[in-house]
């Protein structure tokens, strides 16, 4: 049977003992570098700030808008989310967001 | 095994192989199809482990889009099927010997199921059933919505194999007095202060419907990590938010569960649409919940060039929230007229139903061709799109442009 099943069975046969063991393993590939934030001031500690949680393509997808807009945002991230961001680097966040991302 | 499967088989063992000898991660590369698709522009296809090319929403949580190649067909390949994960990190690794999946809470027998528990202990039950993201082509909302800016391809239909939920719970033996249930995943986040990603629903809708599955099987083989191995809630009829992936714990209440990601996180406008004026917020919200029927055209693909004259085939999917599809129908006039579509094999009432028909261009110049379904309760989709604040709930008739001559 094994014969028969040449090079390439061996090496199925191999991978479905390890499957038979069941546990899988994934990597993880790094965040893409098509969500780069754009230059300006701010953008260090926003990045730095934001990418504890997610990556900044959850940024730069969103529509455009005025710092209205970005502080509900950054707000919803403390208030709802829990994220340690303290007033000072929330204003700047705002601010930077505002200016690179907004109407 | 076949030769065919065979080799099939070992090809994906090498280039599983190549995948982690190059990081897990595919160059980057421009979305070829989605050029001319404002929502996709710019977006890169990606490969992620056991996924094959599809479109990058956000790397971390990670959320990958189904090209629309794909709707052509009824069944969506595993390696097709999107990604959509809401706190990090998510689980890279499952040790089965380990892995349990917990009832716990208002129930007469706390269990601790293994997978081989869950294969073995309980009836084996299938269903082919439609996963969307309830934000599934919010980034069309007009005006704009904050959220995932997904195109049309946070969607799949897949046939699921699992253990019935209510066999499960009946096992535990609900107690009195027990209104939800609340399911719970391996996908934790990095800080205590994030919300848990943990849904809800109703005891009395699990043990009436016997098609909610904690599902080991997705179309016949294991699931894809990204899309809930080792088991996920499947619940048909309902969009994804409710079909918990990695699943490890389900807790029986006496209470409605309103938690972030069941209140305010999921919600409608508390009204027959689900909707309210462009701009405005609702008064009053519930949880969002059954899907609205929806139509795709996915072949051919916008933009292609015909030649009059020759006939060309139409191809797509639909589906609804769990009734059936009763009729599909296409036009080639601006929606002045439409005719009946030929409807695929019928693989259940919550199942993508493929569709075709065949359209002869007439005349030279620009086409569009628009698609509407119908549902069993005679539910269709309507020519101006309805809105709400969350980008959900999107069922407007599609269309696609092509070029004559």
């Amino acid at each position: 049977m094994r014969r028969l099943l040449g090079p390439a069975g061996l090496l199925l046969a191999l991978a479905t003992s390890v499957a038979a063991a069941a546990d899988k393993t994934i990597p993880m590939p790094p965040d893409h570098a098509y969500a780069t934030l754009k230059p300006g001031p701010g953008v260090e500690v926003t990045r730095q700030q934001c990418v504890s949680c997610h990556s900044t393509d959850y940024i730069v997808m969103q529509p455009r808008g005025d710092a209205k807009q970005w502080d509900g945002v950054v707000t919803k991230m403390i208030k709802v989310f829990g994220a340690p961001v303290n007033d000072q680097d929330a204003k700047t966040i705002v601010e930077y967001l505002a200016t690179q991302y907004g109407n | 095994m076949s030769d065919l499967s065979r080799r099939d088989a070992a090809k994906r063992i090498v280039r599983f192989g190549a995948l982690l000898a190059a990081g897990g991660l595919a160059g980057p590369r421009a979305s070829a199809l989605a050029q001319d698709d404002p929502v996709l522009a710019g977006r890169p296809l990606v490969r992620y482990p056991e996924k094959t090319d599809l479109i990058l929403l956000t790397s971390r949580p990670p959320q990958l889009e189904t090209p629309m190649k794909y709707f052509d067909r009824a069944i969506t390949p595993n390696e097709a099927f999107f990604v959509r994960y809401h706190v990090f990190p998510i689980p890279l690794e499952v040790d089965l010997a380990t892995w349990r999946l917990r009832i716990t809470g208002r129930v007469d027998r706390p269990l601790e199921l293994s997978l081989d528990d869950l294969k073995t202990r309980f009836p084996r039950a299938a269903v082919t059933a439609v996963n969307q993201c309830s934000g599934n082509s919010r980034g069309r909302f007009t005006p704009r919505v904050l959220g995932g800016q997904w195109g049309d391809g946070a969607m799949g239909n897949a046939e699921w194999v699992g253990a019935r939920l209510k066999d499960i719970l009946t096992a535990a033996g609900v107690r009195q007095g027990a209104v939800q249930a609340t399911f719970d995943g391996l996908d934790k986040p990095a800080f205590p202060s994030v919300p848990d990603f943990v849904k809800s629903l109703d005891i009395a809708r699990i043990m009436e419907d016997q098609d909610i599955l904690v599902a080991y099987q997705m179309n016949g083989a294991p699931l894809p990590m990204l899309n809930g191995y080792p088991a996920r809630l499947v619940v048909p009829g309902w969009y994804a938010t409710y079909w918990v992936k990695n699943l490890s714990e389900i807790a029986v209440i006496d209470h409605v569960f309103e938690k972030f990601w069941m209140k305010p996180g999921y919600r409608i406008p508390d009204n027959p649409c689900g909707c309210v004026s462009p701009g405005t917020a609702p008064a009053r919200t519930v949880p969002i919940n059954r899907m609205t029927v929806r139509s795709f055209i996915a072949s051919p693909v916008p933009g292609t060039r015909l030649p009059v004259g020759r006939p060309v085939t139409l191809k797509g999917i639909a589906f609804d929230g769990g009734y059936g599809i009763q009729e599909v129908q296409v036009s080639s006039d601006g929606g002045a007229t439409w005719r009946r579509a030929d409807l695929g094999g019928d693989l259940g009432r919550c199942s993508f139903r493929e569709w075709a028909s065949t359209w002869t261009p007439a005349q030279t110049g620009p086409a569009r061709i628009m698609v509407r379904a119908l549902n069993r309760i005679g539910e269709s989709q309507g020519r101006e799109p309805l809105w709400n604040p969350a980008g959900y709930l999107r069922n407007v008739i599609e269309h696609i442009d092509l070029q004559v001559g």
